[in-house]
């Protein structure tokens, strides 16, 4: 056993550079944006100090506000979707087993393929008309996937969580392999079924498992840019114009810095509220996962 | 780890930022070798082997080439010029983003080379070099071919179904309904990319009534969306929407992919309304549709009672190259000789006729007649040379700013999610008198 001393020199040193790192490429430029959320600029001329100016007008703005709506429903349709899936397929991989492994592989293979990667192919599959509707000959995939405005929210989220439920499958299969076999031992004894052993062992067990991949799932779903900028560029219409996105155009396509800015202070603002509300979420009940086990 | 990833990438976005605003990106623009952005695909090779043989042949003058895709391109050259991060010759389509440039100081006024040596301009057709001024001044020049927006056709479909191309508005709507008994999409049309979509507002305009009516718009005239010509024009859009007349799909379909150009060689759709560089792409991705004599091309249809004279034209007039007004002297100086002895000298004109494209050079009809595409050029080449009215794309002409709610209140307009009126509320907030 080393003594706290001991302990505390090399840790502080070891967290240096990623202090550093933090700083230069975090905390800084997140300055910077905070002070450009406070000025009007075009990109190419000189800004110019507005005050709080672009607040009023990026909470008013309809298309914001849209966007602000249409980030929120991501949001819960990806948790809603993507947590039930991760679960039950972390559970199935984490038990040992030869086919269990290798169906664990495949299941992993999207978390490899990047994202502009996975847009560009599930683009070309939903095409109406070079797709895989023409190529199979079935009537139910012969929709309008990505240019009818009711239906393309679904489908990003759907490629969304094709891409990130390999991430969550990896955190629960982690976390169910922590879980002690004792407990299911005793359960089994106790006459429990798998259903009972499920709610009453693997669910309690892996509650923090569960904060932290909703904390993923939900801070992550604010950074959801590249594959619906690469599926559908915001449209048809506005109708996937996501929070990000709408930062990204009003930026590089309106040129209005100001504004993109004060946007992206508000996702920063949303995303530290809801990362530090889930973490005291978990917080609230500081009992052990696994009281009297000891 | 997501949350991270955010911080990283508002990091890097902020960075860029504030190294702009705060100017203090050093003075890494004004040293070494003139360089060149311009995009790819299109004339890519014309101006790849031009800068090649410019390059042989003045080794003190040379200029570097870098290419990049035309969205990516737009979003580049702005940070770039932002943070005179800029190359020595600026790739533009002359209207309102050249004159967002002039605006702040960005590009080198030409008006004296200009009136110093008369070839300079000269050589051009003059309704083409008018798109690179701003007031009496010259900012730009052209660097590729015409590009005016045609309606083209698969021939064997119109025999098939035995139809004749449109000349009037009810022509083409006549034609959507046979096309669609024969079970052919009658129109392709990338929408997800949005300006397509733009290219029918603007002919119907025009049509309807003449070219005033964005002229005023350009100008920023109070009210100048809910000029009647405007509302008429978005109705019929609709009226075509309606009754099937774009492809299934359509809002889904992008044109970087050329999806939509496809549907019209494979026979999946009659009709397609593009710019001319559509023959080149073409030419590149399905030569025999060409050869075998499939496809046709006619002027977009009149429309009864139309103050447009049937013979104007949208598109682009050209490409044009600027030049950086935060070059070094020396890279200026290669810029400008290379403007003046390697663009449009006669070896690159005809690399531009080879790929199935028509410089604005003046007098050039026996030379595009003489080329393998004779028949074609000729008839683009007098098209664009006699229409009354070439007017610039309204996405290029106005202010980015405003192009961005045009292209995005135009794409609601053809999805039926507003109506003409919205649209044309919509558009007139954003006039800044």
């Amino acid at each position: 056993m080393s003594t706290v001393s001991e302990r505390r020199g090399p840790t502080l040193l070891m967290a240096v550079p990623a202090l550093v790192f933090f700083t230069v490429f975090a905390l800084a430029p997140l300055a910077g944006v905070a002070v450009l959320s406070l000025m009007r600029w075009d990109g190419l001329g000189t800004p110019s100090w507005a005050g709080l100016a672009n607040w009023p007008e990026v909470l008013g703005d309809p298309v914001t506000h849209e966007a602000i709506w249409l980030s929120v429903k991501v949001m819960i349709l990806s948790w809603v979707v993507q947590t039930p899936f991760a679960l039950l397929l972390g559970l199935l991989t984490a038990r040992r087993g030869r086919y269990r492994e290798v169906l664990g592989v495949l299941y992993f293979l999207p978390l490899l393929l990047s994202s502009a990667a996975i847009a560009i192919a599930f683009k070309a599959l939903l095409d109406p008309n070079f797709g895989m509707s023409q190529a199979l000959h079935i009537a139910a995939l012969s929709q309008d996937w990505l240019g009818n405005p009711d239906l393309v929210l679904f489908v990003v989220v759907f490629v969304i969580a094709w891409q990130f439920i390999p991430f969550h499958t990896l955190l629960y299969q982690a976390g169910a392999r922590q879980i002690p076999a004792v407990l299911y031992e005793a359960a089994a004894i106790d006459g429990a079924g798998p259903l009972r052993q499920f709610f009453s062992i693997t669910l309690p067990q892996l509650r923090y498992t569960i904060i932290t991949s909703s904390t993923l799932m939900l801070v992550g779903s604010l950074t959801y840019f590249d594959i619906v900028f690469v599926l559908t560029g915001g449209g048809p219409g506005n109708a996937t114009r996501l929070l990000p996105l709408d930062m990204y155009l009003t930026g590089f396509s309106n040129n209005d810095m100001g504004r993109a800015s004060t946007i992206a202070v508000l996702l920063v603002v949303v995303g530290v509220a809801l990362s530090l509300g889930l973490s005291r979420l978990a917080r609230f009940d500081r009992g052990s996962q696994q009281e009297g086990m000891g | 780890m997501m949350f991270r990833k955010q911080l990283t990438a508002m990091a890097a976005v902020a960075v860029t930022l504030v190294a702009a605003a705060c100017g203090t990106s050093g003075p890494s623009a004004s040293g070494g070798a003139a360089t060149a952005w311009s995009l790819t695909g299109g004339d890519e090779q014309t101006f790849r082997s031009s800068f090649d043989s410019w390059n042989k042949a003045h080794p003190d003058a040379a200029i570097t080439p870098t290419f990049f895709a035309n969205d990516a391109y737009k979003q580049k050259i702005r940070t770039a010029l932002g943070a005179d991060q800029g190359p020595t010759l600026l790739y533009s389509w002359g209207g309102g983003t050249l004159k967002s440039w002039v605006d702040a100081g960005k590009v080198l006024d030409l008006s004296d080379e200009v009136a110093a040596d008369p070839q300079l301009a000269g050589r051009f057709l003059p309704s083409v070099v008018k798109t690179g001024t701003v007031g009496d001044k010259t900012y730009a020049l052209p660097n590729n071919a015409m590009q005016p927006v045609v309606l083209y056709y698969n021939k064997e479909l119109f025999t098939r179904v035995g139809a004749e191309p449109p000349k009037t508005w009810d022509d083409l709507m006549a034609l959507v309904a046979k096309f669609k008994g024969a079970g052919i999409a009658p129109f392709s049309l990338g929408g997800q990319s949005k300006w397509p979509m733009l290219m029918w507002l603007e002919y119907l305009v025009d049509r309807i009534g003449g070219p005033q009516v964005f002229a005023d718009i350009a100008a920023n005239k109070p009210d100048s969306w809910s000029h009647p010509a405007v509302l008429q024009a978005n109705t019929m859009i609709q009226q075509l929407v309606e009754a099937g007349g774009f492809v299934n799909g359509f809002a889904s379909i992008a044109t970087d992919s050329n999806a939509d150009l496809a549907l019209l060689y494979t026979g999946k759709a009659a009709m397609y309304l593009m710019g001319s560089w559509a023959y080149p792409t073409l030419k590149t991705a399905n030569a025999g549709f060409i050869s075998d004599g499939k496809l046709g091309h006619t002027t977009f249809p009149a429309v009864a009672n139309g103050k447009g004279d049937p013979a104007n034209i949208v598109g682009n007039p050209a490409n044009f190259w600027s030049i950086s007004a935060t070059a070094s002297d020396a890279q200026k100086q290669a810029a400008l000789s290379y403007l003046k002895d390697g663009v449009m000298n006669p070896q690159y004109v005809d690399t531009l006729l080879a790929g199935g494209a028509v410089p604005p050079v003046k007098g050039l009809e026996s030379k595009i007649s003489a080329s393998p595409d004779g028949a074609y050029l000729s008839e683009i080449y007098k098209l664009a040379a006699d229409a009354p009215s070439f007017q610039l794309s309204w996405d290029q002409a106005l202010d980015p700013g405003q192009a961005d709610a045009l292209l995005t209140g135009l794409s609601q307009v053809f999805l039926k999610q507003i109506t003409p009126q919205q649209f044309s509320d919509t558009m007139n907030k954003t006039i800044k008198p």
